[in-house]
């Protein structure tokens, strides 16, 4: 065996401590890597890429098939110069019910015998793709709460079709065009059209150039001109799915990538500080290997061998780890973006690993090479404290403190060497840092969470259903349902039940509309307001809520666009109608990409009387039990054309997520730096074990043992969760701040300041912790030293 | 004969495999005596010593002291023992070189939680009695050898120990130092304190010992009063 070998095989067994912790260190480090790295490959983009992961349909088209043949159909793709095309699909409108439900949404069903294909490769959520009669496959929008996702094995019955026949739910599938709100055998379209219904087909293509308006616009004119006239019924540009899928997911995407940057940041700093450590502390065995007449060569050689070693153990565990918990955040991602990732991509766990090994590889070389140019003999001094006069004031100083003499003794420890002492303190105020950026990131999107949800309980119109959302029909334009928005609930009716009720504390009834604004060429929603209150959850930016007719309530997007500020006014054009109404207040709102107004329902009385509120909000006297209290309300609403259910429920799962991710990150952080002081202190002990030995000798119990190499780790801590508590404080802002630039909206208060001023002690006092813990192994090694042991070592 | 201070009884100790470094050893010292164990290196001597001192367990045997059996006290029974009841002296000081004179000496005192104040008096009074008073502000890194050991002697003296345990006192210092040594030595025995010492210098035994140990690879070889010569 060569003599590197021999030292590489004595240093991986002798310092075992050393070899786990580097081990850990990058398997945590690579473990956060591959999972920071998937959340932000997920997220770049997400629509875009479930959009090219489904082949999305550039441009959907709907035709009436009492006006053109599946073949004249058929033949549109060439003509237009779609490069992939998929159709004619038959198509049928049907208005299921379900046992609970009566007089749901007309939907558009698609006959498709197979999911996938060159266009729109439909993913299946749940259940099985439909094989014969009576099965459906539902679309399922991943964003929708609970409330809406319909289930494998409900049944939707068709009572408007001869027999009444009733279909069964086999597979819910998401569809990022948006081509259909189910799926059936395409031999089944024609006993699911009742007589004298229209039926149509679907076709779906893909564009060469599809990136603008104006070229699909174009696609569209060429389609229209090569089809027979008037058969084409309606057309789905994918800008408009985009645009309208964007909505909130835009604001989540920066966090995501914000934790993503995160893991991958905190892998590149703690492997470079753990490995530079543990290499710089073994000069003195340098200096002697070099006595023995190693060259410097192969002493970098013999400290590389000893880092790699235990690293790409670390690495393999770690890319496992990664992968692991990579996949159940995906299911996640997935369900929010509508992407199909499947797991980790074989080239981001390539990249992982390779980056880490590189970095331990040049972490250690750079510092083995500067232990291997010392002088031997300065390097054999290296270790004695002999000679060290840093700490000595430092020492006096403690000594005079009124503290028992042990823990004195260790608070002058990290003055001895300052620069070790800077080291560990990067480390602690690194992981303090990440730990307050994380949970302060997490606070941040909890918050934005909840600033959509508005009252503790909503009324919806229309009876509870477990069928599929509005969907799926292209209509020019809008993409909205045929057959309309449901019905508003009889208004009368519905306070009734809400003021009879008992634990309301107010509510609000919302009508929404649409008006247009000077300046602007596409309308813009408006939500006019009835009741009480109409404020909740809303959160103020600036000005005030609106008390009158004519005042306006509007968000940072709609003021950029019209170029107008709190207290000016503006012209909305409403059935023709103008209303001069005045701004008078800023608030974070992302509905309609935040150009959504709010106002009260008086200020449109003149121009649409007939107004009447969709949904109601309302909020609960404080201790209300809120299920009980829905399904009282529920009873209430009995004979009418609306349910109740607790609001705020939405995409609580991804909620979970994040916050399960936060969790973990900041555990992982956590660890990491207190592994980071574990090694430091470990190394430290072993230096002064002849030191601990004199204590003994002395009469020190290994109870004093403890408290001193614990104190010397005291003021480390603390400075390092000083430094990073704040710089943890600072890095959420900025990234909050940034968040709502990029996205266009001014983040209100409660978004942007999350953090209790106690919570920021405790995180402070968190790089304490994370000290303490790390040096409580080292500290009970020490007082377990064999003092004649330790006094032989001279 | 008094009651024995330290009482061994039988005492082996043998380092993982190899041959035994104390070989079945019997002794009896009383208070007052000043012993000095002789040998060879390797003989087992600091073995003895770190035996006495509670610093190491024998294998098999017992060693008592005061009636106490250091042998079967735990870690910090055996620190508090040694605080209360042993001065240490070491061939190489074993000062700490991080800490002044003056905070070395008063160290076992703090450790046992002794008052600030009577600590500080007694540190001072202890290096004035050793000539060593002007350096109590100094690192010891600045001291010469025999200053070094006499500061290691105040502090061993700190908690009033009943007994001194030395380990090669002199081993590391020029003539001169080691016969100022010598002399410390002779006076602290000639005020009544018990001494064991460990030397291989036969001049520093005859001089300040009252019975010498010879200690031939772990066993006793001879065991002589002495008269000391004046
Ligand atoms: N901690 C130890 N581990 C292993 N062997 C030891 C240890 N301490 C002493 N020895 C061995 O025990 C024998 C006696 O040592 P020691 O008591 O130090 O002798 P002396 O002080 O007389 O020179 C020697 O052979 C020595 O190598
Ligand atoms: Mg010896």
């Amino acid at each position: 065996m060569s003599a590197v070998g021999g030292v590489v095989r004595s240093g991986v067994g002798r310092r075992r401590v050393q070899t786990v912790v580097v081990g850990l260190v990058v398997m945590l480090a690579v473990t956060a890597a591959v999972l920071g790295g998937s959340l932000m490959v997920a997220s770049s983009a997400p629509f875009d890429r479930a959009f090219a992961q489904q082949n999305g349909a550039h441009l959907t088209a709907q035709f009436d098939a009492a006006k053109a043949t599946a073949a004249q159909v058929s033949a549109s793709a060439q003509a237009i110069g779609a490069t992939a095309s998929a159709g004619p699909f038959a198509t049928t409108i049907i208005s299921p019910d379900t046992a609970r439900n009566r007089d749901s949404e007309p939907m558009t069903v698609v006959g498709r015998a197979d999911p996938g294909g060159p266009v729109d490769a439909v993913s299946l959520i749940s259940g099985r793709w439909v094989t014969g009669a009576g099965e459906i496959v539902l679309f399922s929008d991943g964003r929708l709460p609970e409330f809406f996702q319909p289930k494998v094995g409900d049944a939707l019955s068709l009572p408007d079709l001869p027999g009444s026949p009733t279909l069964k739910v086999v597979g819910t599938a998401r569809s990022v065009s948006e081509t259909a709100g189910g799926w059936v055998m395409p031999d089944q379209i024609k006993a699911l059209t009742a007589p004298g219904a229209d039926s149509g087909y679907q076709m779906l293509y893909r564009l060469a150039s599809a990136a603008t308006a104006e070229q699909i616009d174009a696609a569209r004119t060429t389609l229209l001109a090569n089809v027979p006239a008037e058969s084409l019924t309606g057309t789905r540009s994918w800008l408009v799915t985009r645009t309208n899928s964007a909505g909130n997911t835009v604001l989540y995407v920066p966090f995501l990538i914000a934790f993503g940057v995160l893991g991958v940041l905190m892998a590149v700093l703690i492997i470079s500080n753990v490995i530079a450590g543990a290499v710089g502390m073994a000069t003195r065995r340098i200096g002697i290997l070099k006595a023995l007449g190693f060259t410097p060569s192969q002493v970098v050689r013999a400290y590389l061998a000893q880092a790699l070693i235990p690293a790409s153990v670390g690495a393999v565990l770690g890319v496992v780890a990664g992968n692991a918990l990579t996949v159940g955040v995906l299911a996640q991602t997935n369900r929010l973006y509508g992407t199909s990732d499947t797991g980790v991509s074989w080239w981001l766990d390539a990249l992982v690993v390779a980056g880490a090994l590189a970095m331990v590889a040049i972490t250690a070389w750079a510092a083995a090479s500067r232990a291997g140019r010392l002088r031997t003999v300065d390097a054999l001094a290296v270790g004695r404290t002999k000679g060290l006069r840093h700490g000595h004031t430092a020492a006096r100083l403690t000594a005079r403190l009124p503290l028992p003499r042990p823990v004195s003794l260790g608070l002058a420890h990290p003055f001895a060497r300052p620069a070790r002492s800077a080291t560990i303190i990067a480390a602690i105020a690194f992981g303090a840092a990440a730990a307050t950026f994380a949970v302060g990131l997490g606070s941040t999107l909890n918050e934005v969470q909840a600033t959509e949800s508005h009252g503790d309980v909503i009324i919806h119109p229309g009876k509870r259903m477990s069928g599929p959302p509005p969907a799926g029909l292209p209509t020019e334009g809008q993409g909205r349902v045929a057959g309309g928005p449901p019905s508003p609930p009889d208004p009368v009716a519905v306070v009734r039940a809400i003021t009879a009720q008992a634990g309301t504390a107010g509510y609000s009834g919302e009508a929404d509309t649409q008006v247009t604004v000077a300046g602007l060429t596409n309308a813009l929603d408006v939500l006019a307001y009835t009741g009480d209150n109409s404020s909740y959850g809303y959160r103020m930016i600036g000005g005030r809520w609106f008390s009158q007719a004519n005042e306006i309530v509007v968000s940072t997007p709609f003021l950029t666009a019209t170029r107008t500020k709190v207290g000016d006014s503006v012209v909305l054009t409403d059935h023709g109608v103008d209303i001069t109404v005045r701004i008078v207040g800023e608030v974070f709102n992302t509905e309609d990409r935040g150009l959504q107004i709010l106002t009260a329902a008086t200020t449109l009385a003149t121009a649409e009387p007939e107004l009447r509120a969709m949904s109601y909000s309302i909020a609960l006297k404080p201790g209300t039990d809120k299920a009980a209290y829905v399904k009282s309300l529920n009873t209430a609403l009995e004979s009418v054309e609306a349910t109740a259910e607790v609001a705020e429920e939405d995409t609580a799962e991804f909620i979970i997520v994040v916050n399960a991710l936060t969790t973990l990150l900041t555990l992982m952080l956590v660890v990491v730096a207190a592994l980071g002081v574990l090694n430091m202190v470990v190394l430290e002990t072993r230096e002064r074990v002849h030191d601990l030995g004199v204590h003994k000798a002395l009469g020190m119990t290994p109870r004093q043992t403890i408290a001193m190499v614990i104190a010397s780790v005291v003021v480390t801590g603390l400075i390092g969760g000083a430094i990073g508590a704040p710089v943890g404080v600072l890095l959420q802002r900025t990234i909050a701040t940034q968040m709502g630039n990029v996205t266009g909206f001014t983040l209100p208060a409660s978004v942007v300041d999350v953090y209790q001023p106690m919570q920021l002690v405790l995180f402070g006092l968190g790089g304490l912790l994370i000290a303490v813990t790390g040096s409580l192994l080292p500290a009970g090694w020490a007082a377990k030293t064999r003092t004649a042991t330790a006094l032989r070592t001279e | 004969m008094t009651e024995p201070v330290i009482e061994l009884h039988e005492v082996s100790r043998r380092y993982d495999g190899g041959p035994p470094a104390l070989d079945s050893v019997s002794l009896r010292i009383a208070a007052g005596e000043a012993v000095a164990i002789l040998g060879p290196s390797g003989s087992g001597k600091s073995t003895l010593l770190n035996l006495v001192a509670g610093l190491d367990r024998p294998s098999s045997g017992t060693v008592s002291v005061d009636g106490v059996r250091v042998d079967e006290l735990g870690e910090a029974a055996s620190a508090r023992y040694r605080r209360a009841k042993v001065g240490m002296v070491f061939q190489f000081f074993n000062l700490l070189d991080d800490l002044t004179v003056a905070d070395n000496v008063m160290l076992p005192a703090q450790l046992a939680g002794m008052a600030r104040d009577q600590t500080r008096q007694r540190a001072a009074d202890l290096l004035g009695k050793l000539g060593v008073a002007q350096h109590s502000r100094a690192y010891p890194g600045r001291l010469s050898g025999g200053e070094r050991q006499r500061v290691a002697v105040a502090r061993a003296l700190m908690n009033r120990p009943a007994l001194l345990l030395a380990d090669e006192p002199t081993g590391a210092l020029d003539t001169a130092s080691g016969e100022d040594v010598q002399q410390l030595i002779k006076d602290l025995h000639a005020d009544g304190q018990t001494i064991v010492l460990v030397t291989h210098d036969l001049a520093l035994a005859r001089a300040c010992a009252t019975r010498t140990i010879q200690l031939v690879d772990g066993r006793v070889a001879a065991d002589t009063a002495m008269n000391r010569v004046r």
